[in-house]
């Protein structure tokens, strides 16, 4: 496939054979995924199947066990503490439910990083924060604790403030779970204005599949441990792969069990014995 | 999980070594961000303002009670022997070296200590803390320095609140109350007790616990499982942990300054 072979050659993001695991628990393994530059690449699989784990390991919070993960062709994971905090500012993250600074409002929230990290003038940084929370729609919510704003607004400010430094990269952790439709509409659009308008490049892990695969220019497909499918959202779609096509198409039946693996059926409830399953007690 | 499996308790002994290795470092790493931390001091003030001020009420209140109870006690047995007129030394370096101290600790860590684990235990769950890493800011020199020298800086001044309460509490029972000599109280008071030897040496003690209320608060919050039930555990390890440790290190330090 030459479309992917492409991807690696102008890829922000690399991960190269990748393994990462808790204790004896393997997540990632032998993973190899490369996100283009200014693309909005989403990464989509089953629940706990370490999506959230990849965003972790291009963050520099986990390290790889074996394997490297490149950004802009340094390795995260071989960074010292200085090294990954200079990378790091070059990155967004959006954390699922915003993550917000509790104790601030709105305002001091977007300003965090600016006030962390630059000498600006407060003038020039309520600029800077008013301007972010215009682009998200909040402006007149500066003011506002995050106690007292809704979920999908609680997002919305994270997003101004993961971008409030201009990063390279954003990364989103299931930036639709628990919006309802207008929210979840603006958020799509609001994550495909801001990559096209600012020259980023995007990072979804979602499992909305109908608001990712519109949105996204490439979408990955996690299977247990490694990559199933990748490519254009087209592609994945018409991929012949049983799971993939049991992802993309939400089958109950397929590779992905329904039952969590245990004990037999009989083990648990003891051997069927003939007809007597409905029969009266004597 | 059982005692007798030696591999068991080898895993048992070596994760309990690398918390007291990270607990150590971090110990070390909150010392060394000292300089940093008074440079943007405006952080360590809101923290004195938020562990000290809020405890003020609590803090005075136990220490008129406590003067008042000193008072009580120390006229029934100073009579006895017909020396009520020391009462107001009795009062004074009962507090100033014991009970200042150490019930200010009690109190602090009971008052402020779990608000701070509580705290940082809330922001690790909802991955306040996380985020904040990744936006390039170190939690440690954020978060938990001002917050340690905050309390480090509170637990002084409230254990002299405590005192200066104390012993008005000891005159109004003493004095006003039973009627000691008021000159014989104050007298006998600023003869009997030295500035530094007894007020230093308390000061000093409060410093020191202050440390160690402050230090095992912020550990327990940064160590807490970001689960409702890990943040309750983590607040209630912190008022076991300090008590106790507040009272063994009041025995160590009397020892060290008292027995000569």
């Amino acid at each position: 496939m030459s479309s992917v072979a492409s991807l690696f050659a102008d890829a922000l993001v690399q991960l190269r054979n990748v393994t990462f695991g808790y204790g004896e628990r393997v997540i990632l393994r032998d993973l190899s995924l490369a996100v283009p530059r200014g693309k909005v690449t989403a990464i989509m699989g089953a629940s706990g199947g370490g999506k959230t784990t990849i965003l972790r390991l291009i963050g520099g919070q986990q390290r790889a066990q074996q394997g490297q993960v490149l950004v802009n062709g340094q390795d995260v994971g071989a960074m010292d503490m200085q090294q990954l905090y200079a990378a790091r500012r070059r990155m967004g993250m959006l954390f699922q439910f915003g993550a917000l600074f509790t104790d601030m409002s709105v305002f001091d929230n977007v300003a965090f990083a600016l006030r962390e990290h630059t000498d600006l003038p407060e003038e020039l940084i309520r600029d800077i924060v008013l301007m972010k929370l215009h682009a998200v729609g909040l402006r007149g919510a500066r003011d506002l604790m995050p106690s007292q704003i809704s979920g999908g607004m609680a997002r919305r400010v994270a997003l101004a403030r993961a971008i409030a430094l201009d990063p390279e990269l954003i990364m989103y952790d299931e930036p639709f779970a628990g919006l309802d439709p207008i929210s979840l509409g603006t958020a799509a659009q609001l994550i495909r204005q801001l990559n096209d308008a600012m020259g980023l490049t995007t990072i979804i892990v979602s499992h909305d599949l109908e608001e990712t695969f519109r949105l996204a220019d490439q979408v990955i497909i996690l299977g247990p441990g490694t990559v199933a499918a990748q490519g254009t959202p087209e592609e994945v779609r018409a991929s012949e792969d049983p799971l993939v096509r049991q992802f993309v198409h939400a089958l109950p039946v397929g590779p992905v069990p329904f039952h969590y693996p245990g004990p037999g059926v009989a083990q648990d409830f003891g051997p069927i014995e003939g007809q007597q399953l409905g029969g009266g007690r004597p | 999980m059982s005692w007798w499996r030696p591999s068991d308790v080898g895993y048992a002994v070596r994760s309990k070594l690398a918390d007291m290795g990270m607990a150590t470092r971090l110990f070390v790493r909150l010392l060394r961000l000292f300089g940093q931390s008074m440079r943007r001091f405006g952080l360590v003030r809101d923290q004195v303002h938020f562990l000290g001020n809020y405890s003020l009420s609590i803090i005075a209140m136990s220490g008129l009670f406590v003067g008042f109870v000193l008072a009580l006690q120390g006229y029934n047995v100073l009579q006895l022997y017909g020396s009520a007129n020391s009462l107001g030394l009795v009062v004074t370096l009962g507090l100033v070296r014991e009970l200042g101290p150490v019930i200010t600790a009690l109190l602090f860590a009971g008052r402020a200590g779990t608000s701070l684990t509580a705290e940082i235990g809330l922001m690790r769950a909802g991955e306040q803390l996380s985020a904040m890493e990744m936006m390039a800011v170190d939690p440690v020199q954020r978060i938990l320095a001002p917050r340690f020298w905050g309390g480090v800086i509170a637990m002084p001044l409230l254990a002299l609140v405590f005192n200066a309460v104390g012993v008005i509490g000891g005159w109004l029972v003493g004095v006003v109350l039973i009627g000691v000599d008021a000159g014989a109280f104050w007298g006998q008071m600023q003869s009997g007790v030295d500035v530094w030897k007894d007020l230093g040496n308390g000061v000093v003690k409060s410093l020191v616990f202050g440390i160690a209320v402050t230090f095992i608060a912020v550990l327990q919050g940064f160590l807490a499982k970001p689960t409702p039930e890990g943040v309750s555990r983590a607040t209630t390890r912190t008022v076991v942990m300090a008590s106790l440790s507040v009272l063994g290190l009041d025995f160590v330090l009397t020892a060290l300054m008292f027995s000569i």
